[in-house]
């Protein structure tokens, strides 16, 4: 059953969201987007293009799971939030290096590439997006 | 015209000794004695995650072989929480297009055959977006977390606050036959319960548990135990994903859903409101987005006793889905069968007095599918 495994195929397609952050612009009014769509969910318009979106942002909201999914179970307790990049793009993604008790608001991060989900034994492991504390080099 | 004549309602909970074909079909059969054993002809069936959980779809045909009435036309409808105000919907325009005189309207969720909170969890997360956020972990109740903590900081308001909500849906529950949890919780129970997804506690949220719960609706008023008359309906969705929303502490599509339904009826002034809630906050956020009170401050509403079945704007004095359980798939049925006993004077000890209209909030997917249904007794 779907919800229980990650198939080959399903993770396939979304590579380029999930390991880079491609995602979608909107030729009209500029909405940016992650999964690229086929029509822009914020004018209506199907002239949407695809764009890479930056890497950075900061932490709008988040949630610490303690009651986790099958393939999740490992992780628990983690942290869901929702992310702002730097151009605007809102997305939903796991936080990662970093105590749940120390996550806030406001805080910068940047994305890096993990292990997501394992799919059983002999399931697929499925790595993406998740954002860690942004290092800063000065 | 189109009237509900009878309903069943079976009590919400673990019911490990059926299945999903037993509980369906008894609750139809009593909802078919209800209304006088008149025959039907149509079946719509109202459920959300049976190929999930238990590997079941067809569900039109296989509610209606295991009824014996295999021939009839029929049909599932799904939407979530919201899966049986979609269904009545159906069955309505069925009626009013002269297509059929009377259906059967059964709603069902089997849940408990998942004995692990872990597979639980899998099975509610389709109810969200599966691949840009259940796949990244985000539970149902995550989410609900995301808009309780979102709420709690534009409102300024403690996680106190949301205890008002379960308690007066617990005490409600009490004398409910058919509820899930008939007992009291008080601030205590609320503040120690252990969280789920921070903020959300365990009694921010409905326990797992299976239900059924039927209607038989008709094209005219007959029968031997009351009638209620669906006047009007209204129906309407946002994004599916929450992080794709410009605020995720309002549902517009609530908003929406009841414009519609008012649009069709000159006035309308509801005696109690049933609301479907998956969560305290998302409970707060409906009552404020039917305009019962402002922004930030239904929990006033709670916390002075106003919204008490025997207060001047009753919130699902049957206990909600927070205490009367949300058999997911079956929420809905449950909200307008309760609203037909109401109205139909049957609610023996959890009767609002002198209730003549009902407003059914039915929502599904954390606000992404919201149904109106107006109600009146005759």
């Amino acid at each position: 059953m779907w919800a229980y495994w990650v198939s080959v195929p399903s993770h396939w397609r979304e590579i380029p969201a999930r390991y880079r952050l491609e995602g979608g612009i909107c030729k009209n009014c500029g909405h940016t987007m992650l999964p690229k769509e086929d029509v822009c969910p914020s004018c209506g318009s199907r002239d949407v293009v695809t764009k890479q979106l930056p890497r950075r942002g900061k932490v709008v909201n988040y949630s610490v799971v303690w009651n986790a999914p099958r393939g999740y179970e490992y992780y628990t307790p983690y942290v869901v939030a929702l992310v702002r990049l730097e151009d605007g793009t809102m997305l939903l993604s796991q936080l990662t290096d970093i105590d749940p008790s120390q996550v806030t608001e406001g805080m910068d991060v940047e994305m890096v590439l993990r292990k997501v989900r394992v799919s059983g034994e002999s399931g697929i492991i499925a790595y993406a997006y998740k954002f860690r504390p942004l290092i800063k080099s000065d | 015209m189109v009237f509900i004549i009878g309903a069943g309602v079976l009590k919400v909970g673990d019911h490990w000794e059926k299945s999903l074909r037993n509980l369906v079909t008894e609750v139809a059969l009593a909802a078919l004695r209800d209304a006088g054993e008149v025959p039907v002809d149509y079946l719509v069936v109202s459920n959300s995650l049976s190929g999930v959980i238990n590997g079941q779809e067809n569900l039109g045909s296989y509610v209606a072989s295991h009824l014996g009435i295999a021939g009839v036309p029929a049909l599932k409808v799904e939407a979530a929480n919201a899966s049986g105000a979609a269904a009545v919907i159906v069955a309505n325009s069925l009626i009013r297009s002269g297509e059929a005189q009377r259906v059967l309207v059964v709603g069902v969720e089997k849940m408990t055959d998942y004995t692990s909170l872990e597979d639980s969890n899998t099975a509610v997360s389709t109810l969200i977006d599966s691949e840009y956020e259940a796949f990244h972990g985000a539970t149902l109740d995550s989410m609900h977390a995301l808009v309780m903590r979102e709420y709690m900081k534009r409102y300024r308001i403690n996680r106190e606050d949301f205890s008002h909500f379960p308690i007066i849906m617990h005490e409600n529950a009490v004398d409910t036959p058919h509820a899930q949890y008939r007992f009291k919780i008080d601030l205590n129970t609320y503040m120690s319960s252990p969280l789920l997804a921070e903020p959300l506690s365990m009694m921010d949220v409905p326990g797992l548990a299976d239900g059924a719960a039927a209607l038989i609706i008709s094209s005219r008023e007959e029968g031997p135990n009351g009638n209620a008359k669906i006047v009007s309906f209204g129906q309407a969705t946002d994004r599916i994903s929450l992080y794709s929303r410009s605020s995720i502490v309002e549902m517009p599509s609530i908003r929406a859903a009841l414009e519609r339904a008012l649009s069709k009826v000159s006035e309308f002034k509801p005696d109690f409101y049933s609301i479907e809630e998956y969560s305290s906050v998302l409970g707060y956020i409906a009552v404020e987005e039917l305009g019962l009170a402002r922004r930030g401050e239904a929990y006033k509403l709670f916390r002075e006793g106003e919204a008490r079945r025997d207060g001047p704007i009753p919130v699902n004095p049957e206990g909600g889905s927070k205490a009367r359980g949300d058999p997911v798939g079956a929420t809905a049925i449950y909200q307008l069968a309760e609203a037909y006993l109401q109205l139909a004077g049957r609610a023996q000890g959890w009767q609002v007095s002198g209730a003549r209209r009902a407003l059914v909030l039915s929502i599904g997917g954390l606000g992404s599918n919201s149904v109106v249904h107006l109600v009146e007794g005759v």
